[in-house]
């Protein structure tokens, strides 16, 4: 057993607004820069769509994350043979038209305008040749339109969807959509890292935060073909990758990453997960069935004694122990197995998990109202708007199951808090289907206590980076005990 | 004078500064040490360009390399007309490979407002020595027939001259001119190295080959916390 401490997320789509305040504080902090400017490390997508970049879960065009070949994990797109192979021109990668040409406003012209007849205005300029340009795309261009020909028909998700059921998606009665918050998962087995020829690109291992150190990138740009989230970008100016730093700066001074900081409609949990390092090859490499649960078992529960011995012994510190116990995400991913990783049939073992979205399986129209009397709530799973096959696709590799289990586990808090508040539900309502998932009503309390009404304190549990630890790394105090004060850069002594 | 100058004097230089250049760029700015990639920019033409482009160099490169280390063997290859035929074809279709690639590339440059952003001034000069070069290697190619087996006896010499220190030019100095143009152009993009993009290729990413796939760095490694290398001369104190 090896165990190390991750850093993880929890995204709760029910309560995802789709307001893109999370995008706009990690922009303003990060890449608001020359180069930058079309990356947006977090970003939101519409569901169904195609999302930014375009397609980008169509692994047949980016090559990204990895494939099972005979036994082995192999890399899609790179690795060692076809990396240095695809060195003079790897063509795999997304160019900046996939993303969308940034651009900016002329508005000095507002300012500096000749006088005349007409109303001066701020023509829209490309921020990469600074030439007139009209925008024909940008990075959540997609917005709300689920039935759109140009974006949901898209969609990679529908590919083995029927005819019908893709159909029955855009009648205008049954459309339906949600949003996706995306940002680097922060994985247990990166594509990114592995297919950096030059080793630019490494996860820490106190934290897991999976970074690029900006004076080894070379730009040999395969971790943005690696990636199968296209979550790391290649900045055109300074030829350099850049990603997600998860703030890391901010975590180890205890303060919360940007997006999360801002998220609006509260719905992004963070804490600290221990798991089990020699487990990460196996997980990564099994059947696609079982790649969800095989990935939840490497996580370890940080209550079992033997565990948290195990983990002194490897160096995790009392505190990241407390702040594992004390997670949220453990609460929402392992011990309610509420939420799941995004396309986990990538294979990169995302530490990211999503609470899938229940509120656009359930709601039906009947005679142009929400239909949400209490008999059809339980049986609507079945015959909900979104197919199940669909959320399959994105949270569980396929596995309806997967899926059902987990919205029926959402629902049956629904029944039991409106039991509770309203009261106007026949006993055996409530109880049958709590019974079905085996949920006591304790556990139910919790859930909605974390989903609704959860404190900041709670969403968010960061260990302390131990900084004061870190300096006695490079420095002992024990060295400079005797010397004067921090001590001579050069020792004194002449000679040689 | 000349030949002194160019011969002698240019080598030497060119070798001193790509030397001293390319360690005093990598250590003190490691940032730069990379060649600007434009593909995020432009993909298609980049690879009609690039690829027959890079191909054709690194083939060209590596057989100027077996033919001043292994003179013997090439002309013992040479020896059978055939086989000397088949190694000048080969080579003359990578130069024209090569050529053409660059041609395709200063199109690409030029053609494109996105690329011409990105470029800087000594990607000029980049372009410019390397035509030269080219061009001038497959003049000899074309009108000096037989290069490979030449070159054996009279380049091999003349270059290990210059790497004892003993520069021994009589043979250059009676080449014609195409082949004192290939020459010097050569030593100048040696001696360019360290200013321009050329400089990536002295960071190819060999240990990739070796290193496991996944990498991970431990900052500070908690268990080792607090050992002190002073405190008892000799003797690192456990955790205090």
């Amino acid at each position: 057993m090896d165990i190390r401490s991750q850093i993880s997320m929890v995204f709760h789509l029910d309560k995802c607004i789709g307001c893109h305040t999370c995008s706009i504080a990690c922009k303003n902090i990060w890449t608001d820069r020359k180069g930058a400017e079309y990356m947006w490390w977090n970003n939101v997508e519409t569901k169904p769509g195609t999302g930014y970049p375009s397609k980008w879960e169509d692994q047949d065009i980016y090559k990204g994350g990895w494939e099972i070949k005979g036994k082995k994990l192999s890399l899609k797109g790179a690795g060692k043979f076809k990396g240095l192979k695809n060195m003079f021109h790897n063509p795999n990668l997304p160019v900046i038209d996939d993303y969308y040409e940034p651009w900016t406003y002329q508005y000095e012209h507002l300012f500096e305008a000749e006088e005349g007849d007409d109303q001066p205005v701020a023509r829209p300029v490309s921020l990469i040749t600074g030439e007139y340009i009209t925008p024909k795309s940008g990075p959540n261009w997609d917005d709300d339109l689920s039935g759109s020909q140009e974006y949901a028909r898209k969609d990679v998700n529908f590919k083995n969807l029927s005819a019908q059921e893709q159909e029955a998606m855009f009648q205008l009665e049954r459309m339906t959509m949600h949003y996706l918050p995306r940002m680097c998962n922060h994985c247990l087995n990166p594509a990114c890292v592995a297919a950096c020829p030059s080793g630019a690109i490494y996860k820490r291992g106190e934290d897991g935060i999976v970074l690029i150190n900006q004076k080894k990138c070379r730009a040999w740009r395969m971790c943005v073909t690696a990636c199968p989230y296209k979550k790391s970008y290649y900045n055109w100016n300074t030829g350099k990758s850049e990603k997600c730093l998860l703030c890391y700066p901010r975590l180890e001074s205890g303060q919360i990453p940007a997006c999360m900081h801002s998220c609006v409609g509260r719905i992004r949990y963070l804490g600290v997960m221990l798991y089990d390092a020699d487990k990460i090859e196996a997980a990564a490499s099994c059947p696609e069935s079982e790649l969800v649960d095989r990935q939840l078992e490497i996580y370890l529960d940080p209550f079992d004694p033997e565990v948290i011995k195990a983990a002194k012994e490897n160096g995790i510190a009392d505190s990241t122990i407390d702040a594992a116990q004390k997670s949220p995400v453990y609460k929402f991913v392992k011990k309610w197995g509420l939420a799941l990783p995004l396309h986990p049939e990538f294979r990169t073992l995302p530490n990211l998990f999503y609470v899938p979205p229940l509120l656009p399986t359930m709601a039906f129209v009947e005679n142009g109202t929400y239909e949400t009397t209490s008999e059809s709530f339980w049986g609507a799973i079945e015959k909900s708007r979104l197919p199940m096959k669909y959320l399959a696709n994105l949270f569980s590799a396929g596995n309806e199951k997967t899926i059902e289990v987990v919205l029926k586990k959402l629902m049956a808090v629904r029944l039991h808090r409106r039991n509770v508040t309203v009261g106007d539900l026949p006993e055996n309502e409530v109880t049958d289907p709590m019974k079905e998932v085996s949920m006591d009503k304790d556990t139910a309390d919790a859930i909605f206590r974390l989903t609704s009404l959860p404190l900041f304190s709670e969403r968010f549990v960061i260990p302390a980076a131990h900084r004061e630890e870190a300096m006695e790394m490079l420095e002992s105090t024990a060295d400079v005990k005797g010397n004067h004060g921090f001590g001579f850069k050069e020792p004194p002594k002449r000679g040689l | 004078m000349f030949n002194n100058f160019f011969f002698i004097g240019l080598p030497y230089a060119a070798l001193t500064v790509m030397l001293v250049g390319s360690i005093f760029r990598y250590l003190n700015f490691g940032f730069k040490v990379s060649s600007l990639s434009t593909q995020f920019l432009e993909t298609r033409e980049l690879f009609y360009g690039s690829r027959p482009f890079h191909w054709g160099l690194l083939y060209l490169f590596f057989g100027h390399l077996v033919a001043f280390l292994f003179p013997r063997s090439v002309l013992l290859w040479n020896s059978v007309p055939v086989r000397l035929l088949i190694l000048e074809i080969v080579a003359l279709g990578f130069g024209i490979s090569a050529f053409f690639g660059l041609y395709l590339l200063i199109v690409r440059r030029l053609k494109h407002k996105r690329l011409i952003v990105v470029a800087n001034k000594m990607d000029i000069v980049v372009y410019v020595i390397l035509a030269v070069q080219i061009i001038s290697g497959l003049w000899i190619a074309f009108f000096f027939r037989w290069g490979s087996s030449w070159f054996a006896g009279t380049m091999t010499p003349y270059i290990k001259s210059i790497f004892m220190f003993t520069p021994d030019i009589a043979a250059v100095s009676a080449m014609p001119l195409a082949v004192k143009i290939h020459i010097i152009s050569g030593f100048t993009i040696i001696g360019i190295i360290p200013f321009t993009r050329f400089m990536h290729f002295l960071v190819y990413p060999f240990s990739y080959i070796w290193r496991p796939y996944q990498y991970v760095i431990w900052n500070w490694d908690r268990k080792t916390i607090r050992k002190s290398k002073k405190l008892v001369n000799g003797v690192r104190s456990k955790n205090n």
